[in-house]
């Protein structure tokens, strides 16, 4: 570690507050970050450590409390402000424009007068001089859309430091990356270090912050529980500060009891929009009374796979079958009458309307149903007392059926889609991220949710990447890597052989 | 935090924003009347005298607002579709040859009440069978819907002037529009409704047509938000991938929301061609159809809304006439610029006065 004890702290944030209405998001934050380390801060979802950095990054305003940058105070109205700091951020979601080149990405903003000229070649000697400084190398040239994803992520940081970053935030940085770009992310991030920038790395994976922190910071519902020494704590001690107890890295379950087969994929090949082969052969069984676990980095053909059992994407070719039934190419609607659940990766794009009331949440996809109104009538009616009767068995709060469901939060907005699609009893459930941007206590609300389905006789085809969730609830898993399944494991399969195969390095 | 995520009670949203923007929207106006010389106090006065102020103003201004109703939910149907169909006006103007041929073919024979279902029904159909091929092209192709719609309000101009010049047109006669309907092919005025009030109609063509209208706001609330077909169409226009999700066909949902979108703009010519002149003559629409977006956008889309700022532009039109009348230096493009004014604040900025309102709320909440 090369900081200087004697230099004042690169960001200083004392008793920082942020109230969103009830939630209390940020409580008395203290955070202290040294020159020249990379500092991780970690916790759950919704632990309110996205809110502290937008905070930082001028996003948002603190209620109360004072950011300190090298010493000294400053006030952050918005992003220009924080940029003036030398606070740079690489969001999540890439901010670029995807159809110019990384030059003109990377000068954005900052293009220097009204004439393109003089600013386009100003960066282009400034980005030479950054790839010789960090190892940073992109071709100016190149358009963002044609870039692999780990290039994109480096333009995001270039941009940081064209503009004279210091500071550089990285939220979740490795949530889109294959195991070797994320590895070539962090080697970057120590070039950095060592060249004296300060580094704030946001994550929930431990694994990232045992690799490559210097300093980890935990943040548990919206306060900053602990701040350890990287060298000097675990993963263990880590994880229980984040989640606030021992966690029960299994889910209690019984031995799986398989019948018939219920889902038969064949030889099946699906493109996504752009044309390229995402899926490519894959066939596997799932049958009743068994959970069957894709795991695999995302962006490995996971999600096509999933559209195209649940009738939402065509297979090229291939065959799927329920129940023996070939029902290759069928919509949603008719797969749900033939007894197919879907729980969605993601809820806010696929499985709710969020400006609808949460009732008429309740009904998407059965709304054609009998029970929900005769003929052409939609019985709203009938709705809201279907939706109440979800509401109190999943405990979703607030209790309100009339609710506008972008008013709920994550947990209770997934508990939502999951009363729906379990509600409806299918023979077949396919749950795809199941927990994403779930409370911890949602998430064991959901798993037990899903077990109990196993229990009851259902097929259940979980896709997650999260390895601890795909071992603790399947019974056997399947491991994806660039649109293959690449093996089959049983879930006592150590995180270490998954993770090489989830790379495509071992079988 | 923004303001944009903070809940209003729903007369702060629907009641004073609305207002305020109308408010702003005067304000202005008044200035430019005052800028060309005229007292703004005056031309105000003279307007609402003008569209409400008797029995034939006020039916003017309805006979105005029957037509923005039509295309206003002809705009608004699409729009729970996420469709911007900015293809009333064509869809209008061939509605008024369906509804033209139902009267020409009948009004010799029958009276008006048998004429009136088949008029209904054609210039629903020929407005919807206008529709069809641009909702085809999204459905199927892609092809962006505002860019067909709009091609198509040429392609059916240009096709009325024809029919009109060369077909339709009464032999020996100069003017391009059909023979005058017999008495079996007219809709009756609504005198006795004016008359009710204490009113005269007068001279105005009020008539049948604001009853249609009015049943119509009704089919599409039911619509909408009582059946299933409007809860995917719903669904669609709020997120498409969540429609795909649910199983809602794409296509078919699509089709079916334009034809019923331009069967609704079609229905509009009742009110001119059978209501009013009766008889089809070129270029009838008047821009009814744009009116019919600002009207949709300003009554969000829902049909009491709607009906509420179709007759807010239905005073502006015959309280605007009424001005450029008794006030000369206020010519009709006068009335156009006020009436922009409004499309303006109350329809494109209708959120311009929401981050002030929220701060006012929040503070009223704290004390």
């Amino acid at each position: 570690m090369s900081s200087n004890p004697s230099a004042a702290p690169a960001i200083q944030l004392i008793g920082i507050e942020k109230k969103f209405g009830a939630v209390h998001a940020n409580k008395n934050i203290n955070l202290t970050v040294a020159k020249g380390s990379i500092h991780g801060i970690i916790g759950e979802n919704g632990a309110g450590k996205s809110t502290l950095m937008s905070i930082l990054y001028g996003f948002y305003h603190a209620d109360a409390g004072e950011i300190r940058v090298n010493g000294a105070p400053i006030r952050i109205p918005d992003s220009q402000a924080a940029i003036n700091a030398g606070i740079g951020m690489v969001h999540q979601h890439f901010m670029l424009v995807e159809n110019f080149s990384v030059l003109e990405n990377v000068i954005l903003g900052v293009e220097g007068g009204a004439l393109l000229g003089k600013g386009v070649s100003e960066a282009r000697s400034a980005l030479k001089r950054l790839e010789a400084d960090y190892g940073l190398e992109v071709d100016p040239d190149a358009i963002i859309e044609e870039l692999p994803v780990g290039l994109q992520q480096r333009v995001e940081i270039l941009k940081a430091l064209y503009r004279g970053a210091e500071v550089l935030i990285l939220d979740e940085p490795t949530g889109v990356l294959t195991p070797a770009e994320a590895d070539h992310l962090f080697k970057i991030l120590g070039v950095l270090r060592d060249q004296g920038k300060t580094i704030l790395l946001i994550t929930h994976k431990l694994r990232e912050i045992m690799a490559i922190t210097d300093t980890v910071s935990v943040m548990r519902r919206g306060e900053m529980v602990a701040t350890r020494k990287t060298a000097e704590t675990t993963v263990e001690e880590l994880a229980e500060l984040m989640v606030g107890r021992r966690v029960l890295l299994r889910v209690d379950k019984g031995p799986a009891n398989p019948g018939d087969v219920v889902l038969s994929v064949r030889d099946l090949v699906v493109k996504d929009n752009r044309g390229v082969t995402m899926v490519d052969g894959v066939s596997f069984d799932v049958r009743a009374g068994e959970v069957v676990g894709i795991a695999g980095v995302a962006g490995n053909g996971q999600s096509e796979l999933l559209e195209a059992i649940t009738g939402i994407r065509k297979p090229t070719s291939g065959e799927i079958l329920i129940h023996g039934q070939p029902v290759t190419g069928f919509d949603a609607a008719r797969l749900r009458t033939l007894g197919l659940g879907h729980i969605p990766e993601d809820r806010h794009r696929m499985g709710l309307v969020l400006k609808f009331e949460e009732s008429e949440n309740s009904v998407l996809g059965y709304h054609r149903a009998p029970a929900y109104g005769k003929g052409m009538a939609l019985d709203l009616n009938a709705c809201r007392e279907d939706a109440k009767r979800k509401i109190e068995k999943y405990d979703i709060r607030p209790p309100n059926c009339r609710l506008k469901t972008a008013n709920f939060s994550g947990g209770n907005q997934q508990k939502i889609v999951v009363a729906r699609e379990i509600e409806n009893d299918p023979s077949l459930l396919v749950v795809g991220q199941p927990t994403r941007g779930v409370d911890i206590g949602a998430i064991e609300f959901i798993h037990r949710r899903l077990i109990a389905m196993r229990d009851a006789g259902k097929a259940v085809l979980l896709v997650s990447v999260e390895l601890d969730e795909i071992r603790s609830l399947s019974d056997r898993i399947l491991v994806m890597f660039a649109g293959h399944v690449v093996g089959e494991k049983s879930p006592e399969t150590g995180e270490q052989t998954l993770g090489l195969m989830m790379a495509g390095i071992a079988a | 935090m923004s303001t944009a995520s903070v809940p209003l009670p729903n007369w702060i949203t629907y009641g004073l924003m609305p207002f305020l923007s109308l408010l702003t929207a005067f304000l202005i106006s008044g200035g430019v009347v005052w800028f060309i010389g005229e007292s703004p106090l005056d031309a105000v006065t003279l307007l609402l005298q003008g569209a409400l102020g008797n029995g034939e103003g006020i039916g003017f201004t309805l006979y105005y607002a029957t037509n923005f109703i039509f295309t206003g939910l002809s705009v608004a149907v699409a729009y729970h579709a996420g469709l911007f169909n900015i293809g009333s006006e064509g869809q209008a103007y061939l509605g008024g040859l369906g509804a033209a041929l139902a009267a020409l073919a009948l009004d010799n024979y029958v009276p008006w009440y048998v004429t009136m279902p088949f008029a209904v029904l054609g210039s629903a159909a020929f407005g919807a069978l206008w529709a069809l091929i641009p909702a085809w092209l999204q459905a199927k192709r892609g092809s962006h819907i505002v860019i067909t719609t709009i091609m198509f309000n040429f392609i059916g101009a240009a096709l009325m002037v024809y029919l009109l010049v060369h077909v339709l047109i009464v032999p020996g006669k100069m003017a391009p529009e059909t023979r005058v309907f017999l008495e079996g092919g007219q809709l009756p005025k609504l005198g006795w409704l004016i008359a009710l009030f204490g009113g005269k109609i007068g001279a105005a063509p009020f008539n049948m047509s604001f009853l249609i209208s009015l049943f119509m706001c009704f089919a599409v609330w039911l619509l909408i938000w009582r059946t299933k077909l409007g809860y995917e169409i719903r669904t669609l226009g709020a997120n498409p991938t969540a429609a795909a999700y649910a199983g809602i066909p794409y296509v078919r949902t699509v089709m079916i929301t334009m034809l019923i979108s331009g069967g609704l703009a079609g229905m509009m010519a009742l009110n001119p061609v059978l209501g009013a002149s009766a008889r089809l003559q070129v270029e009838f629409v008047g821009g009814a159809g744009f009116v019919g977006i600002a009207v949709s956008l300003m009554g969000r889309s829902h049909p009491l809304g709607i009906v509420l700022a179709a007759i807010l532009f239905g005073i502006l039109y015959q309280g605007g006439d009424a001005l450029s009348f008794d006030m000369p230096k206020i010519t009709r493009d006068m009335i156009v610029v006020i009436q922009g004014l409004v499309v303006l604040f109350a329809g494109a900025l209708e959120y311009m006065y929401r981050p002030a309102i929220v701060r006012v709320w929040q503070r009223l909440g704290k004390a």
